[in-house]
């Protein structure tokens, strides 16, 4: 896991949630597209969080061998429906998988950055403590109506005191708005983790266009 | 159906194809389904990703989008959206 900073000519600055395409062309040609979700919030410069994929074509050399200076092909920033903008008072709630924190980041950050009050709770699922990612800075953001809570599937440090399974609908009874709140909901995760974060969002009675949702691949 | 679930993304996934396609962010914007006449945006259709991309309506599954790219061309099957909003 790295993040990088990137330096965009003429970038027209970016909305909490949204994406950017990275291209790599070899030297023969072969061009490797992929997406990254932008970690920054508005306003702070470009950033991406990538994980890396072993078998991956373009996350080994972004995480082992991009160097300061290098350049690659980047289009964006893309996406206008996964996106907060900070302005809209209804609480919110994030889920997340894996570094499908990376864009529900960017979201707590904005909260921060333009003092909203709507009430945030980000829901992470992360494998183990070390596959978490951000977890000081979000810890420091939390309060003032911003609360973050872990669960841990695979396994857990002693003393945790988190949660320690896969996000089921008990676990989203305990941690969600009451539906009655017609909160705003953003999910991003790998296919698999969104469909369940959403069937059991819906199963607590929340309407179903309440939900955003982003799935991503693992093809790095 | 193409491929295994994991497969299956979301038309957030195409937001960068469909930018360089239509010289605007589609992600939010409004299609409705040949087949069965539901709206929903761009977003919220299920995306297969192969060797080329189908995106179906979530309702009734119906190809709404076809993209293919390759020897330098890209061809676009349109014919399963009855509109797609551009702003």
């Amino acid at each position: 896991m790295r993040t990088l900073e990137l330096e965009v000519p003429n970038w027209a600055g970016h909305r909490a949630g949204q994406h950017l395409d990275v291209r790599l062309t070899a030297e023969d040609g072969y061009q490797a597209e992929r997406s990254y979700s932008i970690a920054s919030a508005p306003g702070e410069g470009v950033a991406i969080t990538v994980e890396r994929l072993d078998d991956g074509e373009v996350s080994p050399y972004l995480v082992d061998e991009a160097r300061e200076g290098d350049r690659v092909e980047v289009r964006g920033p893309i996406g206008g429906y996964f996106v907060w903008d900070g302005d809209d008072p209804q609480p919110v709630l994030l889920v997340g998988g894996g570094s499908g924190v990376v864009p529900l980041a960017a979201m707590a950050r904005q909260r921060a950055r333009v003092g909203s009050t709507a009430p945030m709770k980000l829901l992470v699922s992360s494998r183990t403590i070390e596959d978490l990612i951000y977890r000081d800075e979000l810890d420091a953001l939390a309060g003032n109506g911003f609360e973050v809570v872990h669960t841990l599937t695979r396994s857990q440090p002693p003393g945790w005191t988190g949660y320690s399974r896969r996000i089921d609908p008990g676990l989203l009874a305990d941690v969600a708005w009451p539906a009655p709140e017609s909160p705003r909901v953003y999910v991003c995760g790998s296919t698999r983790f969104v469909d369940a974060a959403a069937d059991g969002l819906l199963q607590l009675g929340y309407d179903a266009r309440w939900i955003r949702t982003e799935r991503f691949g693992a093809t790095g | 159906m193409t491929g295994t679930s994991e497969l299956r993304l979301d038309g957030n996934a195409i937001g960068g194809l469909l930018l360089e396609l239509f010289g605007a962010e589609l992600t939010a914007a409004p299609c409705i389904c040949a087949g069965c006449g539901a709206r929903e945006e761009m977003a919220r259709l299920d995306v297969y990703v192969g060797a080329g991309i189908v995106v179906r309506c979530r309702h009734c599954e119906s190809v709404m989008l076809r993209v293919v790219k390759g020897r330098g061309h890209t061809w676009l099957d349109l014919s399963g959206a009855a509109s797609l909003e551009l702003g």
